[in-house]
């Protein structure tokens, strides 16, 4: 998104006002994912694949339309395929956009003991800088999404940037320009979280999906990356999309509070051993020697 | 332990006895010989490498500082964990060497119960009972054992976090900073005790002798096992000479 800083403010031999003026830029961005439009081409598999230069891998063929049974250091972007029973014991099909959600609270920077391998931009871009990345993992385990995959060969992780060069200079996501069905839209959240729920109305008004809705979880304080679900109840069935995704506190309360403060209190032993000695003096063997050996 | 076991540990002792030798002087008695200082040393640079890179990566202010020192937050990631398996073997070898005289007795008991005494220097000499090691040098060893095996435990899944699985490594990642965290404690102690706070104590484990004015103040019963004499006479009769002197 373009800087606000360029915002004309005053215009010389202008008469009135400055047009714009006090117009506010929204910046946080959203790629909205309407589960209900997908039909599983994949074609945003491969403009990932190829905008991101990826090294294409091998595919798994497990008698499914899905490319592979996850996502993977150099394939960021997955369509999951899932059979699930309709109550009238027919089959549904559904295709869900793997990636990552860019959670507003990421699991994978609070995890990070590494200073710069991850940064979120003002827009929510979650983005991880693979040289400060030491390859530690945490991320793996603080991702409540399983996105980060490690490349045991560069010993850096890796994952979906929501394409953050194409976003900063106002272009789409690769993902988005293939999309053929317009299932997938990119823009400001306000807007796709509007338009998400008039999909979401439609479904349960016209389509006879009661349960439809939006997919944008709170337990993260909501996510850069939302999906209109034809069932919002039970998000599982799509490939596992948690329900409610959490962070582990090993990386919330632990990392930011009980560390430090145990660190401190730790280190305490060292000014009380100092103390110790200026007050109560060193322990000499006895009796102290004035002269020789004994 | 297993007989093989105490083998393999008496055929280590002998074998780096044979390579080096501890001068004992007059008015000295042997309290480490080559093999225990060997081991000590070994444990203790492994474990100064592995607490220093481990603690570049736990807190984001130690991230900057220490880090550098092994050549960048990455290498330090990787070697972290091979400072670790050093100090792993090397501590092992000592748990077999020290095994025996670490055995907690009720004179250690006896010991606990009175540490405030011994904390605030009321007394001048040990009482009677205390040993080769006494019941505060137990203690940190055995706590030294209890984090050791707790380090192990936890470093594994974040070791190999694919193989364990996210769950293992979140609980992993609280044990094994509980346990530096104990390590910290004990190892800034350990350091106090036997430098500025005891002096004459350092050089037992460097040049692997003590005065024997130490041996009766702090480990009176171990002077009466290695002299055969009674150190409560023995200090009294230095402590009537230095009067003398004066």
């Amino acid at each position: 998104m373009p800087s606000g800083t360029l915002q004309i403010r005053a215009i010389s031999g202008h008469s009135g006002s400055v047009p714009g003026a006090g117009a506010h830029r929204e910046e946080e961005v959203c790629k909205y994912v309407d589960v209900t439009t997908c039909i599983g081409c994949k074609a945003c598999e491969v403009a990932c694949v190829e905008w991101n230069d990826m090294p294409f891998g091998k595919t798994t063929f497990d008698n499914t339309y899905q490319t592979m049974p996850s996502t993977a250091w150099n394939y960021w972007n997955l369509i999951k395929f899932n059979e699930h029973p309709r109550d009238d014991g027919s089959l549904m099909w559904t295709m869900r956009k793997d990636q990552c959600m860019h959670c507003e609270d990421p699991g994978c920077l609070r995890a990070c003991p590494a200073e710069g391998a991850i940064v979120q931009y003002a827009n929510g871009i979650v983005d991880f800088n693979q040289e400060n990345c030491i390859g530690c993992q945490y991320c793996v385990t603080g991702c409540p999404f399983d996105i980060p995959k490690f490349n045991s060969a560069t010993k850096k992780v890796y994952k979906c940037t929501l394409c953050s060069d194409r976003v900063g200079q106002g272009l789409e996501p690769a993902c988005v320009k293939a999309c053929p069905t317009g299932c997938l839209k990119f823009g400001t959240k306000p807007d796709m979280l509007a338009l998400a729920e008039k999909r979401a109305g439609q479904l349960r008004e016209h389509s006879g999906f009661a349960n439809a809705g939006v997919y944008d979880p709170a337990s993260v304080n909501g996510t850069h990356v939302i999906y209109v679900l034809h069932d919002a109840k039970n998000p599982e069935m799509y490939g596992g999309l948690p329900a409610s995704p959490r962070i582990p506190t090993t990386f919330t309360m632990w990392k930011s509070l009980a560390k430090p403060v145990g660190l401190l209190l730790a280190l305490l032993a060292a000014p009380v051993a100092f103390f110790h000695y200026i007050a109560e003096g060193p322990k000499e063997p006895q009796p102290p020697s004035r002269g020789d050996q004994p | 332990m297993t007989t093989a076991v105490e083998r393999f540990d008496d055929e280590a002792r002998r074998r780096v006895a044979a390579h080096g030798r501890t001068i004992v002087h007059d008015g000295e008695l042997l309290r480490h010989p080559v093999y225990t200082r060997l081991l000590h040393w070994a444990v203790a640079i492994f474990f100064l490498l592995a607490f220093l890179s481990g603690f570049a990566l736990y807190t984001p202010w130690l991230y900057h500082a220490l880090t550098p020192i092994f050549g960048g937050g990455p290498t330090t990631r990787l070697l972290h964990p091979w400072f670790s398996l050093g100090f792993v073997i090397a501590f092992a070898l000592q748990i077999l060497n020290w095994a025996t005289p670490m055995l907690w007795t009720p004179a250690d008991s006896r010991w606990l119960k009175r540490i405030k005494t011994y904390v605030s220097n009321e007394e001048l000499l040990e009482p009677a009972d205390v040993g080769f090691f006494n019941g505060g040098q137990k203690l940190y060893f055995w706590t030294i054992v209890a984090s050791a095996l707790v380090f192990v435990i936890s470093g594994l899944p974040m070791w190999f976090p694919r193989t364990f699985g996210r769950g293992a490594v979140a609980i992993s990642y609280v044990l094994h900073d509980v346990a530096a965290l104990l390590m910290l404690v004990g190892f800034i102690v350990h350091i106090y005790e036997s430098t500025a706070q005891q002096p004459g104590t350092f050089q037992a484990m460097t040049r692997g002798t003590v005065s024997k004015r130490w041996a009766w103040t702090h480990h009176p019963a171990w002077y009466r096992d290695a002299t055969g004499r009674n150190p409560r006479e023995d200090y009294e009769r230095a402590a009537a000479r230095e009067s003398d002197r004066r």
